[in-house]
């Protein structure tokens, strides 16, 4: 801002300043520092407390994914077959709320639920139990902890295997399945993303000549801002049909076209805080080495990398914990089959894309529901923890380089 | 040490424009910028091949129909309801966010000290909020606004209706998702302004016998203006093409009235286009649809950004020649 344009601002001030003060003929007061009043002081409070919101809300976040995850973190969720069946016949003689509760349904939706409908259901219900006698498996509580974590020997399975596949009568919680597919996908997206985001952020940060910065940088910028559901319709549409045509995978929506959604997604994460890091190391670094005889390049090489290597680590982190959550490209774009299989040209199904997809089929309270939330924590602790350890390095990186500068 | 065994056998005479010509040098410029260039290239093969299959299906007609029930009629289907349901929880999501946004960048940049332990922990939760992934505020919608304050408000002002009022996904609870969510790109963005404000005017201000909450108010505040735009413009256009915080939490497949109420269900700009790709009862047929549905999109969130870069390239210019 020019000096002309404070000199006005201040200007304005200082008359409206003193017109207030010659209305209340305090003009002893004029020079004096004004006491706060209390209007004031009731303000400021106010900013103080609103400051403290976003503390609020990743503590609110915390506490309401980790409470209805919680019947699967005290083994109170059980999706066994309830035991004791009512029968349509019986309806009328046991308690509602007893009812309500086999039912799984919420007060509200009990309450608009008329009586003859309840029975359809019981009767429903009564028929399916029916056809599902023979199954030996029914009666397990699949959200016990051996079967999330551990392969089971399922029936129809010849040996023990780690499924995920919330449907039918027996619902198979197995998560090893979701985390190998979620990892898999980020490890293609961190590939493909990473070498070319430090790449061009060398670039950008040491070699380009100034004006081509300011072009380039807000165009990178650009990158980020194109939503996730427009990067995964263009894999699905295009970049899928065109993998299909040249290598030929097993499915034409695979954890390879997903990992390349996700890269492009990530580009600009990685870029923007590698950027951050080189332009953190001190001018100093550069001239030096400039100084010494050595080409811009062998500066930027040996000296300015070197000294960010923290900031590009972090960089490499947030790239993570942003790859690890994305949702909708990976929906879009991964073909979604819980396959456990590290085969990077077969359907795969990450832990996002299972809760994006899934919660809408799921009863409130359930055990399908708590399960969701529950792989929801893993997924909010993952990405707390990149998050953090990011933070963590970054700052120190900078603490260390204002102390050099 | 490689550079200084470069330098025994480099001749005096050799200057600059010599030394960064070598073999290395171009090598690794080479390198570097076909990494940008290849990035560049991402951006606009991406943004050409929405344009170019979008162009065909796109018009006005396209964005100005669609309140009849012909979702997947290629031919008389239009977007309207989904751009006025976005552009709703948009404007909702603005009003929750601006003020709580601003307020607290004000705070870490005039008021909180330095280095205390409270500011650092503010800075980590704001950085924090803005790691967790968008389909966990989804969940937290859920979880929160929903299963928690929207029963419970059910149950306090509403008791004995049979009717479910709040506790269901709604237009209300989506922005406010979305408030939490983009709260941190206020945040960000609004302290940069701030920042690049310089402290001599400050200083002036306070000198001149105004008190701190005078100085933000009349001095700080109106300088800061293009920056908060900025950032509201960051928060919307990013909160737009979100999807999965809105799945659970009142987004819908098809609604037959335009969004009037607050607890209403809505259609969203983001999630039609995941709807074109799974509801669609023809795939191939409907594609032309899902094509300029993605264009809308990217056309409404793209000029937004665009404005929003241009503001923030000018507020950095303007910071490097006041520093």
């Amino acid at each position: 801002m020019g000096g002309r344009e404070c000199q006005a601002v201040l200007s304005a001030l200082l008359v409206e300043i003193m017109e207030n003060q010659a209305k209340s003929e305090n003009w002893e007061k004029v020079g004096r520092p004004r006491r706060l009043n209390f209007l004031e002081f009731i303000v400021e409070k106010g900013i103080f407390f609103i400051s403290l919101s976003a503390i609020f809300m990743v503590l609110l976040i915390c506490v309401f994914i980790f409470k209805e995850a919680m019947p699967i973190f005290l083994g109170k969720a059980n999706s066994a077959d309830a035991t004791e069946h009512i029968a349509p016949a019986d309806m009328d003689k046991i308690p509602k709320e007893k009812l309500r509760s086999h039912l799984g349904m919420s007060p509200k939706e009990f309450a608009a639920t008329p009586p003859e409908n309840l029975r359809m259901i019981l009767e429903v219900r009564a028929e399916a139990k029916a056809e599902q006698q023979d199954s030996p498996e029914s009666t397990l509580d699949t959200t016990e902890w051996k079967y999330i974590l551990k392969p089971f020997q399922w029936s129809g399975y010849d040996k023990p295997e780690n499924i995920w596949q919330p449907v039918g009568n027996v619902h198979k919680y197995n998560i090893w399945p979701l985390v190998v597919g979620s990892l898999k996908v980020t490890i293609i997206a961190l590939l493909f993303s990473v070498p070319i985001s430090l790449l061009a952020a060398i670039y950008v940060s040491q070699l380009a000549p100034g004006k081509t910065r300011e072009v380039i940088k807000p165009v990178i910028e650009m990158l980020a801002g194109i939503p996730s559901i427009v990067i995964g319709a263009f894999a699905l549409l295009s970049l899928a049909s065109f993998v299909d045509t040249w290598l030929h995978p097993t499915h034409r929506l695979n954890a390879f076209i997903a990992g390349i959604a996700l890269g492009i997604s990530v580009i600009p994460v990685v870029f923007s805080i590698a950027e951050d890091a080189l332009t953190s190391v001190p001018r100093s670094f550069l001239q030096a080495a400039l100084a010494l005889g050595s080409s811009k390049w062998q500066a930027a090489w040996h000296v300015v990398v070197p000294a960010a290597l923290p900031g590009i680590f972090a960089a490499v982190i947030l790239g993570f914990g942003r790859a690890m959550g994305e949702t909708m490209i990976v929906l879009m774009a991964s073909g979604n089959a819980s396959i456990m299989s590290w085969n990077f040209f077969q359907s795969t199904r990450t832990i996002t894309a299972t809760i994006a997809s899934e919660m809408g089929e799921t009863v409130f309270g359930g055990h399908h529901y708590s399960m969701l939330f529950m792989i929801g924590s893993v997924l909010f602790v993952i990405a707390f923890v990149s998050n953090l350890a990011g933070d963590f390095v970054m700052t120190r990186l900078k603490k260390r380089m204002e102390g050099n500068s | 040490m490689s550079i200084l065994k470069e330098q025994e056998v480099a001749r005096p005479e050799m200057d600059f424009e010599k030394s960064s010509k070598d073999t290395g040098s171009i090598l690794c410029t080479g390198l570097t910028l076909t990494a940008t260039l290849l990035i560049i290239a991402i951006l606009v093969v991406i943004i050409g091949n929405i344009a170019w299959f979008g162009f065909d299906k796109f018009s006005w007609r396209f964005i100005t129909a669609g309140l009849e029930e012909q979702m997947f009629d290629v031919e008389r289907a239009g977007v309207l309801p989904m751009i006025l349901g976005t552009t709703a929880r948009v404007f909702l999501m603005t009003i929750f966010v601006l003020p709580v946004g601003v307020i607290t960048a004000i705070y870490l940049t005039e008021y909180s000290p330095k280095h205390s332990v409270l500011t650092r922990i503010i800075r980590g939760a704001v950085n924090n909020l803005a790691g967790v992934p968008s389909i966990v505020f989804g969940l937290f919608g859920l979880g929160f606004f929903i299963n928690f304050i929207g029963s419970n408000v059910d149950a306090i002002f509403y008791p004995g209706s049979d009717k479910v009022i709040w506790g269901k996904p709604a237009l209300l609870w989506a922005s406010l998702t979305l408030a939490v969510m983009t709260l941190p790109v206020v945040i960000v963005a609004t302290e940069e302004a701030l920042r690049a404000i310089p402290s001599g005017l400050r200083e002036g201000s306070l000198a001149l016998g105004a008190t701190k909450l005078q100085t933000i108010a009349r001095v700080v505040m109106p300088q800061a203006m293009p920056g908060i735009l900025t950032g509201a413009i960051l928060a919307i256009s990013r909160a737009a093409g979100e999807v999965a915080p809105i799945l659970f939490t009142g987004a819908a497949v098809f609604v037959p009235s335009l969004p009037k109420a607050l607890n209403q269900e809505f259609m969203d700009l983001g999630y039609h286009v995941w709807v074109l790709t799974t509801q669609s009862p023809n795939v191939d047929k409907t594609q032309p649809l899902l094509y300029a549905t993605v264009l809308t999109l990217l056309i409404l969130t793209f000029s937004l950004n665009l404005v929003a870069v241009l503001i923030r390239a000018k507020i950095r210019a303007r910071m490097r020649s006041v520093h």
